[in-house]
């Protein structure tokens, strides 16, 4: 057991301050484990979102330390014994109270997206059929446990405030989720450009970053969307070869291997 | 509970942070290696000479500094330039305005530059460390101060949407360089090994480690198809993902190596040419 130093953010949205906290912590806890323990002990209204502490609900998205993380996978024997270890919430969204954040922006994000649409010459008797190889990529994007940490370190959102323009790199995968899907036919290029704002997005791969599921949200989620706006908007080669030879019909996976 | 102290949740401005690590070492690391580079490339490509060595002997074979390839034109006239007979087009063109150094270097220096300029990688790489945005993560961005604010690749970057195009010049770099490679290992037509020729056989194996995962490489032989059991050509497609996938997995390794071998590449010979450095090599046996 050691003694260990917290500065901890109380208030709201307007008016906040971080207060001290000293808490005993054992071998194995995380940053989660003791904030509950301050909370139990010396803050019964301190007020923290949390729910399955394994890393898989994505609630307990804070800042520690001013780095985006889950706290309930953040280890205390990640910081020296001396540190006073900051604890304050994400910074994107408005504080409802404490450490917890009004995250109803990315909901509101995700509706606009439109879903998914099945090829109806793809279903069979026994559902639809597609292959491994298909959906390798996709796999990756459905890890998401919509933690919102990457929305919360994307410097569009974060400094510059530009929720208006841009849906964040959680949305950017997934309409890549959506347009990479072997079955879907809705074509949503026009949207990810014009209302979405994949322009918006410079690429510096913070949201990749700080990912608690290490999806490689910028390689393999932003930068394939944007090339598909590439071919759609702006390289000629692709867009002359549309206005001759028309647009691509799409092939679905053939019905048995 | 202790003492409190006064926060503002939402402060914003250029670097605030509550980060404790050293984040301003990679933002510091960029600007020292793009810097260097920079200055280096600029300097090498206006000094117009000393950029070829076969040693004093003619014949097929020698050292070429890989700023100055491929050759367009040769002024023959300036101390350590290549034979004539290296040149695409020939003699350098008299309509060169003087106070520009004849230098091939100049011709071709903005292909490879653009490339780079565009890639994905880089463009993480510069935004961080030269235009603050933001320099690490979790650390406050440059402020736009005009009435729009940020507006990211749809301003004046949307330049960056030439990538694709420059994939194209940037692989003939690839050929020209395996090129030049071969013709190091050849001195007045015999076969030999320097380090020189090491070092220009090492130059475009790293440019193609870097090339072949490129993005847009990527998105062209594979990522662009949702289909992959469509077929021989979507099954081609999923193995040429694979491939790709291995070197964009480290695209940034083999960005800087390429980047910082290509500059010691050009730096050595320029040295072998003007007689600084002594060349160690089979062909004095």
């Amino acid at each position: 057991m050691t003694t260990r130093k917290f500065q901890i953010y109380r208030g709201d949205n307007k008016n906040g301050e971080l207060v001290n906290f000293e808490t005993e912590v054992k071998e194995g806890m995380v940053v989660l484990d003791a904030i509950h323990k301050i909370q139990a002990e010396q803050a019964n209204d301190l007020a923290i979102r949390w729910n399955c502490k394994a890393g898989k609900c994505g609630s307990c998205s804070m800042e520690i330390n001013g780095m985006p993380k889950l706290s309930c996978m953040t280890r205390m024997n990640e910081y020296r014994k001396d540190e006073t270890i900051i604890v304050t919430p994400m910074k994107t969204f408005p504080v409802i109270k404490d450490l917890v954040t009004d995250v109803s922006w990315n909901y509101i994000q995700n509706k606009r997206i439109k879903p998914v649409k099945l090829a109806h010459e793809c279903k069979t008797e026994n559902g639809y059929v597609m292959y491994q190889n298909d959906v390798d990529r996709v796999q990756e994007f459905r890890k998401c446990i919509e933690c919102y940490l990457c929305q919360n370190v994307c410097h569009v959102l974060r400094d510059h405030d530009k929720k208006d323009k841009f849906v964040g790199p959680r949305f950017m995968i997934r309409v890549a989720s959506l347009e990479m899907h072997p079955l879907d036919t809705e074509d949503r290029i026009p949207e990810l450009k014009k209302e979405f704002g994949s322009g918006m997005c410079n690429i510096t791969k913070c949201c990749t970053d700080v990912c608690p599921e290490n999806i490689n949200i910028t390689d393999n989620g932003i930068i394939p969307m944007k090339e598909r706006v590439v071919d759609r908007f702006y390289d000629p080669i692709t867009i002359l070869g549309r206005k001759i030879f028309g647009k691509k019909k799409k092939k679905f996976p053939p019905l048995s291997p | 509970m202790s003492t409190k102290t006064s926060f503002a949740i939402h402060d914003k401005g250029f670097t605030k942070t509550l980060r404790k690590d050293n984040w301003r070492l990679y933002p510091g690391l960029v600007v020292f290696g793009l810097t260097s580079f920079l200055i280096y490339g600029f300097w090498s490509a206006w000094q117009a000479n000393f950029y070829w060595y076969s040693g004093g002997q003619e014949g097929f074979g020698g050292y070429l500094a890989p700023f100055y390839s491929p050759l367009l034109f040769i002024k023959e006239s300036v101390e350590g330039a290549a034979p004539m007979t290296h040149s695409i087009f020939g003699p350098w063109p008299s309509w060169w305005p003087s106070w520009i150094p004849p230098s091939p270097s100049l011709l071709i220096l903005a292909v490879p530059g653009i490339f780079r300029f565009t890639c994905y990688y880089y463009r993480k790489a510069y935004y961080r460390a030269f235009s603050g945005t933001p320099p690490a993560c979790a650390v406050g961005a440059l402020q736009r101060k005009r009435k729009e604010g940020y507006k990211g690749e749809t301003g004046f970057m949307v330049v960056q949407n030439i990538h694709r195009i420059t994939v194209y010049f940037a692989a003939i770099y690839i050929i020209v360089f395996f090129y030049d490679a071969y013709l190091s290992f050849f001195r007045a037509g015999e076969f030999g090994v320097g380090l020189g020729s090491l070092l220009l056989l090492g130059n475009p194996i790293l440019l193609a480690s870097y090339i072949f995962g490129c993005h847009s490489i990527r998105h062209l032989v594979s990522g662009s198809r949702d289909c992959y059991s469509c077929g021989l050509r979507g099954d081609i497609a999923h193995k040429n993902g694979m491939i790709v996938g291995w070197f964009n997995r480290r695209h940034e390794l083999f960005a800087w190596l390429s980047l910082v071998w290509i500059m010691i590449a050009d730096l050595y010979i320029r040295m072998v040419s003007m007689g600084y450095i002594n060349d160690p090599n089979t062909w004095g046996f």
